[in-house]
């Protein structure tokens, strides 16, 4: 049951929201002497989720882990700089570049 | 200035950023879509407690989660693009879509990345309740993430709420509602999404048609199909209705797409809206843009009623855009040439501004400065000598435009069947039908990309209307890397859409009752 008396009403919201199982474990974690725990929970949450995980959920998170080792440390790093940081120095400069590509346009 | 581009360079930048963008699309309707019919199902099954919609829930979670995980960040491969190939497209855009992309980057990163967590591994951790709330922000902050990106696309289309800064050579946000709340941007967003919709319901009607069709999973197919129906027709009439919208805000700001939409090349009162055409290889009129219809079918009255609701109004053609004409509003459209002139003039304006600057004379900075503010309306005009480079690949826009409005109407017809089959509860004995709904999957997708390419290829010369032609827009940089990147690309997201097929249609096989191994 939750207990009228408790004082921190957003905690008591999330607490009524979620209804938990283990209600008196939730409550206890959640209650202001035991903040310290939620980065513990939260934790565990994300540890039991990614640990539970079925087949094909391990297969899509090799998938995502390759996808973005190639965008950012093949096709970012090697392929795609930024144009006008890597060849301008500062900002000035950069807005000279573009202002004279639009006024004498000499691609 | 036309002689001066390097036309390979804007070529292949632009089908790189074309192929790019068409296969980030085949991701991200089915993610905006299915969000929302997953957080209806799972909605059902709260209120009703039967276990049955769990079940179903939490398969075509499985599906969203794979179509989710395959499509995340393929978008941001169009960032590198726009800083590497389109680098001064993107310093003149500057603030206008730095606010929104970054919205868009922490709204994406905090509530879809928190909440799909809970959907996916909360189900024995939360409540019901938190659960289901847990859903619907996942469904919510994913179009929320769409609105900003095309919020921006938007302004490309229609740029307002900005001031260009000849100092800087950027455009600078003034006034951050009207850019969000422009009549172009809000059509876009909401045509968009609702399109996504669709796309998502046809997909769950023809997985389950597969289903009824393999003689599986009865009871689970046809509560699919009840619910992707409901919200499909719903969304597609939606759509319809923002399409019709945005037919009215395309004549007016961008007359020329609209006319390339429907082939029209002489304007006239009470223009007909072509249903059916086919172009021949043949040009009368000497351009080689501008085919012959080998065969049209047209309802009088009906594109003139699409464009200003009167069935009598004055629908412009290419040639009139070209010449000078007043709409039906009574506004008045100047001609190519006039609108060169103007742009010739604020180009000069910019160049006379920072030679003034250079040399300290503030006294004629100032005057090219109010020069150029009041011919920069044209700016990207100046560009260009030949007035028919200003008009779109016409046989592009017009099919792309047909295709997607003809297939629009099938998805219709298409959810209304299933409802009815399902109500009278003979679906699964249509053989023709659960087959049509499995081959209108591939279609969803023809009509989606199709919508792009009208809306892109459309506005075509421009990458910001009548300001930055596509050709002033790109990088100076050597067009073999970008031909290199073109196919890298081409493998990479082939690849993930390999992955994404095998991966799903293996779930498709295990089926519901599994849960997903």
């Amino acid at each position: 049951m939750i207990n009228k008396n408790r004082q921190i009403t957003p905690l008591l919201f999330i607490d009524k929201m979620s209804n938990l199982r283990e209600e008196k474990q939730f409550n206890a974690a959640m209650s202001f002497s035991n903040l310290h725990k939620i980065p513990v929970r939260i934790w565990q949450f994300y540890y039991q989720g990614f640990k539970n995980q079925k087949g094909w959920s391990r297969q899509v998170w090799v998938i995502i882990l390759l996808k973005l080792f190639i965008m950012f440390f093949v096709l970012k790093l090697f392929f795609f700089p930024n144009f006008l940081k890597t060849n301008y120095t500062n900002d000035q400069d950069r807005s000279d570049h573009v202002i004279e590509n639009l006024t004498n346009p000499k691609l | 200035m036309l002689e001066n581009f390097d036309l390979s360079l804007v070529d292949w930048s632009r089908a790189q950023f074309a192929l790019t963008a068409m296969y980030h699309w085949i991701f991200v309707p089915l993610t905006l879509g299915l969000a929302f019919i997953i957080a209806i199902m799972e909605t059902i099954y709260v209120k009703t407690g039967n276990p049955e919609w769990k079940k179903i829930t939490k398969y075509w979670m499985t599906l969203f989660g794979i179509n989710f995980a395959i499509g995340v960040a393929t978008g941001i491969i169009l960032e590198f693009e726009f800083g590497t190939n389109w680098s001064n497209y993107s310093w003149f855009v500057g603030d206008i879509f730095g606010a929104p992309l970054a919205v868009e980057g922490i709204m994406a990163f905090f509530m879809e990345s928190t909440f799909i967590a809970v959907m996916f591994f909360g189900w024995k951790k939360v409540s019901k309740k938190f659960h289901l709330i847990s859903t619907w922000l996942v469904a919510v902050g994913s179009n929320l993430s769409a609105l900003w990106i095309l919020v921006a696309n938007g302004w490309m289309q229609n740029p307002v709420g900005m001031k260009f800064n000849p100092d800087t050579a950027r455009n600078e946000m003034v006034n951050f509602w009207e850019v969000l709340f422009s009549p172009t941007a809000i059509n876009k967003f909401l045509h968009t999404i609702s399109s996504a919709y669709t796309l998502a319901a046809v997909f769950v009607i023809g997985v389950s048609a597969w289903y009824l069709l393999k003689k599986r999973e009865q009871i689970f197919a046809k509560k699919s199909i009840v619910v992707a129906a409901v919200f499909g027709l719903l969304a597609t009439l939606f759509t319809t209705m923002t399409g019709d919208n945005s037919a009215r805000e395309v004549v007016r700001d961008q007359p020329m797409k609209f006319a390339a939409m429907e082939g029209l090349y002489d304007g006239s009162e009470g223009a007909g809206l072509v249903a059916i055409g086919f172009m021949s290889s043949t040009s009368s009129n000497g351009n080689d843009n501008m085919k012959d219809f080998a065969f049209k079918l047209e309802i009088p009255n009906l594109l003139s009623y699409m464009a200003y609701m009167r069935g009598d109004a004055f629908v412009p053609g290419v040639n009139d855009i070209i010449n000078g004409y007043t709409d039906h509003d009574g506004v008045v459209h100047p001609s190519f040439e006039t609108k060169r002139a103007i742009g010739q003039k604020a180009i000069a304006a910019l160049k006379a501004y920072k030679e003034a600057k250079k040399e300290g004379n503030q006294l004629k900075a100032k005057q090219a400065q109010a020069d150029l503010e009041a011919n920069f309306k044209y700016f990207g005009y100046g560009y260009f000598n030949d007035p028919y480079d200003t008009v779109p690949s016409i046989s592009m826009s017009f099919y792309s435009f047909h295709i997607m409005v003809g297939l629009g109407m099938w998805f219709i017809l298409l959810f209304i069947l299933a409802l009815f089959l399902v109500y009278k509860e003979k679906i699964a004995d249509h053989k023709w039908f659960l087959r049509a709904a499995i081959w209108s999957i591939p279609l969803a997708y023809v009509a989606s990309q199709c919508g792009w390419i009208v809306a892109e290829m459309g506005r075509q010369p421009w990458v910001i209307q009548d300001l930055m032609p596509t050709l002033t827009a790109v990088s100076n940089i050597d067009s073999s890397s970008v031909k290199i990147t073109f196919f890298l690309f081409l493998i990479v997201f082939t690849g993930l859409l390999i992955a994404e097929i095998k991966i799903m249609t293996k779930q498709i096989k295990i089926g519901p009752n599994h849960g997903g191994k």
